[in-house]
């Protein structure tokens, strides 16, 4: 099975071609505006290196930070209106609360409050009220929304509010594009539809840039079926991200470091990501990265994604070396990507941690007779305190004791020492510089349940395995081949202060993409 | 006497979740109602407990449930001021301040919801100077003070009025009304006088509770060290820092309870720490060995932020500090503990005080 990688970054596009668990070839180019550009030299690269016909391609997977950036950016972004299900509860604080207003107008954001919505245990709070609904509906067309983002209290648990809605939304206005919070987070009301929002804002880009994409793959005369990274580690295929490009968000990260474990054939170490200004550095367990615990802030929204918990600390290969007193100290300032030409290597006047990496015989990149009268003594300070930073941020991240394995992938990772206190080996993969697109190009399918379950003690079994079951039937609903179906995350979290066992429940499950059949979505309210 | 307005909100937010001990709750939602109430109706005068007449007529409230089920169903925003004007219809009479109950999550927040909403001056001080799971754990229970009559509101204009037998049948059946409101409600009891509050409150929470949040996020901007720094506010101290290796939950007897198993790391590299909690954390037992119990506070703490970690949040793989705090010295006395002591959570071991000559 021919797959091709494509990672769409800030600055580079990287592509890169794998056969089975081999890596055929590799290719780098600018990443443009447009995003196509990028990517077609990027294929047109890998075609001259590697001579693959594109026919024999069998997916395409692509990971792109474009929507993180426009939404941090605040470009292009659709006219929003937020409609919550939750009246009488929930009042107090409407959608939108606690956004900075320069996102809220950014989106022309106005939220409206309807009866409805759940109770934990699947009860109703209030009748769906049509009229009400339609009356809402009236308001917010007047007020300009293009898009919708529909949100229900409890909706993880019964999504009867947001789907008869969205219903209504078809009906009424065919085509608009409406986003529902059960498809994109989880329980905890507010993160989740502030995550709701942010995909109704990103709908007409995602318009764009999935067309874009499909017909930049398909000029280059592959035929085989488009997919993007999840900020989880998994794929959705083109018209699935085209409906929710929200879970494109923070795939980078992810990708950088199963593509590191891939190439490095360990599925428990750490990941270490070195680049031009910061290094990042996350813990894989059984190929998966360790998700942060804590809610995550996106442009100043409070979202309850499941990102990768990376820690990001101010160490790359363009960070500043600055003599002070006896010592040195080493960013977390930087030249960043300016390094090719402002380091003392590459015939710049800045020392960087590059150069002090040259100068004490770790790497050799540029020319190292620039930085041969270069204080011999600095170079060692300044290693020696790269050293300590990693290794500082390489416990930080570790779960027990024992060493651990470090991979070290990304351009900067010439910093990275043979070995480290702490580690007990260091591996550096080939191909590291495009761990992103490898990550992206070995993605697998998945799908996951996130509830809360009134659990008697004798049926706790039954619960779990309707939850495993659900979450594995999920995952093949998204395009996984059924036999191929693992669960990887069961975890079972009592609520406090509450009598009758109420236990939230979250199973993940992933399996190998199923290319027979192609991707089929449950739902598609807005097709 | 002094305004307190949101700018002092997250400060006073995150020292009570230090204070809740792993308990009540994420304070977001809490913050979030609070600032909404503040700006509505302006700023919230905080007094001391030597301001007030013995004659006050003293009403609190807060928000009983479970707190994961109030970050999906969020409040309405009256719930609070309808059990308190529940109780004052129920004894003819209108508060003339208000009082928190427990510090710690979303109730160390509510008061400024209760405040701001009715225009009553907020003591300064609670009920525990910690949180506890059950209505009944309060001091002012040790000093004889009925917790009914009461009110439990809900977001849909029910109020339901109780006359309980003694304190523990207040938490019996306003918990079986909680559950029947949605698992969340909010609640108003404990009527005191200006005389009671002095007897039998903690004096002093939430300026407590400031300083610890203030400390806390003092350190981290100064890139200090803000566990010690909480440490020294709290007058407690570092009991461990390590990182959590394993964690089990289960649910007995209708409350969430758990262990989790620390790995020591810098000075106690080699030991094991083991975090018994039931919503709250109760028992700290180093190498198979109790160093604090319940009453006193245990408190876990993010070792980098200084950030508090509750029960719900503890997971595999958080590097922790846990702190050992004194709690007010009327819970160590006999009846104190026969309230909340590790008896009366199930612990077979007798109550170790936390030592106060290494208080540093």
């Amino acid at each position: 099975m021919l797959r091709l990688g494509i990672d769409v970054g800030g600055t580079n596009t990287d592509a890169v071609l794998i056969d089975g668990d081999r890596v055929l070839g590799a290719a780098k180019a600018a990443t443009t505006a447009d995003v196509s550009g990028g990517i077609v030299t990027a294929i047109g690269d890998l075609r001259q290196a590697t001579g693959f016909d594109p026919a024999t391609v069998t997916a395409v997977m692509i990971g792109t930070t474009h929507f993180t950036n426009a939404l941090v950016e605040g470009e292009r972004l659709a006219r929003t209106a937020a409609i919550r299900f939750g009246l009488p509860a929930t009042r107090a604080l409407p959608p939108l609360v606690d956004w900075p207003e320069r996102l809220v107008s950014a989106i022309d954001g106005h939220g409206y409050l309807c009866r409805g919505g759940h109770e934990y245990d699947g009860s109703p709070i209030a009748a769906f009220d049509e009229t009400e609904f339609r009356t809402v509906l009236d308001r917010a067309v007047e007020a300009g929304a293009t898009s919708f983002a529909l949100s229900s209290v409890f909706s993880p648990v019964n999504a009867e509010f947001e789907t008869r809605a969205a219903q209504i939304i078809a009906e009424r206005l065919p085509g608009a594009p409406v986003s529902l919070s059960h498809e994109i987070g989880r329980t905890g009301l507010l993160g989740r539809e502030n995550a709701t929002v942010v995909n109704a804002a990103l709908r007409d880009l995602a318009d764009q840039v999935t067309a874009g994409l499909r017909r930049t793959v398909a000029d280059a005369g592959i035929g085989a079926p488009v997919f993007l990274s999840q900020n989880d580690g998994t794929l959705m295929d083109v018209d699935h991200a085209r409906r929710h490009p929200v879970a494109t968000f923070a795939s980078g990260p992810t990708n950088s470091m199963r593509g590191g474990a891939f190439l490095s054939g360990l599925s428990s170490c750490a990941v270490v990501d070195i680049g031009g200004t910061t290094s990042d550095v996350g813990l894989l367990r059984n190929g998966f990265p360790r998700e942060a615990s804590a809610d995550v802030s996106v442009a100043g929204v409070r979202t309850n994604f499941r990102m990768p918990d990376v820690l990001s600390i101010g160490l790359g290969g363009g960070s500043h070396v600055v003599r002070e007193g006896n010592g040195v100290t080493v960013g977390p300032a930087s030249i960043g990507h300016r390094l090719t030409r402002q380091a003392l290597v590459f015939g710049g006047t800045r020392l960087t941690a590059t150069d002090a990496a040259v100068a004490g015989g770790r790497a050799d990149v540029g020319d190292a007779s620039l930085v041969a009268r270069l204080d011999r003594s600095v170079a060692v300070a300044a290693l020696k305190q790269i050293d300590e930073r990693l290794a500082e941020a390489v416990d930080r991240v570790r779960v027990s004791a024992e060493p651990v394995p470090v991979v070290a992938v990304g351009g900067g990772s010439i910093l990275m020492p043979g070995d480290l206190a702490g580690v007990s080996r260091v591996v550096r993969p080939d191909h590291f510089a495009v761990a992103n697109a490898i990550g992206a190009a070995i993605a697998q399918v998945g799908g996951e349940v996130d509830r809360v379950y009134p659990i008697v003690a004798q049926r706790r079994d039954a619960v779990l395995d309707e939850a495993r079951q659900e979450a594995a039937d999920r995952a093949v609903a998204a395009g996984a081949r059924p036999g191929s179906v693992e669960i990887v995350d069961v975890e079972e979290v009592p609520l406090a202060y509450l009598p009758g066992n109420a236990t939230r429940v979250r199973v993940k499950a992933v399996g190998e993409l199923n290319l027979d059949g192609g991707a089929v979505y449950p739902g598609g309210h807005d097709a | 006497m002094r305004e307190i307005t949101a700018e002092h909100l997250p400060d006073l937010a995150r020292g009570a979740a230090v204070l809740g001990a792993g308990g009540g709750g994420d304070p977001y939602i809490g913050r979030l109602l609070a600032q909404r109430a503040l700006g509505r109706h302006g700023p919230v005068a905080l007094v001391g407990v030597d301001e007030i007449d013995d004659g006050a007529l003293v009403i609190p409230t807060a928000f009983m449930g479970a707190p994961t089920v109030v970050l999906e169903k969020l409040p309405a925003g009256d719930e609070l001021l309808a059990a308190l004007r529940a109780v004052e219809e129920l004894l003819g009479r209108r508060a003339t301040h208000t009082v928190s109950l427990e510090a710690g999550g979303l109730n160390s927040m509510t008061p400024f919801v209760a405040a701001a909403e009715a225009g009553v001056p907020l003591i300064d001080a609670d009920g525990m100077g910690r949180a506890f799971p059950e209505l009944q754990m309060l001091l002012p229970t040790l000093g004889g003070v009925p917790a009914s009559p009461m009110a439990l509101a809900d977001e849909r204009g029910n109020a339901v009025v109780l006359r309980t037998a003694d304190n523990v049948w207040a938490e019996r059946l306003a918990r079986a009304s909680t559950v029947e409101m949605g698992c969340t409600a909010a609640v108003s009891l404990y009527v005191l006088t200006g005389r009671q509050v002095k007897d039998h409150m903690v004096p002093g929470t939430l300026s407590l509770c400031e300083r610890v949040g203030r400390a806390v996020r003092e350190a981290r901007t100064e890139r200090g060290d803000p566990v010690a720094a909480a440490a020294a506010v709290l007058r407690g101290r570092l009991v461990f820092t390590g990182r959590i290796s394993d964690v089990l939950r289960s649910t007995r007897g209708g409350f969430a309870r758990g262990t989790a198993r620390l790995a020591g790391l810098s000075g106690d590299t080699g030991a094991t720490l083991e975090l018994s909690f039931q919503n709250e954390n109760l028992v700290a037992a180093r190498d198979g060995e109790v160093v604090v119990s319940v009453p006193d506070l245990i408190c876990v703490l993010d070792t980098d932020t200084g950030e508090p970690v509750t029960t719900e949040t503890l997971r595999y793989g958080l590097r922790v500090s846990v702190l050992g705090a004194p709690c007010d010295p009327r819970w160590r006395s006999p009846e104190g503990l026969a309230l909340a002591g590790p008896g009366y959570f199930g612990y077979a071991h007798d109550y170790v005080p936390l030592s106060v000559t290494d208080v540093g």
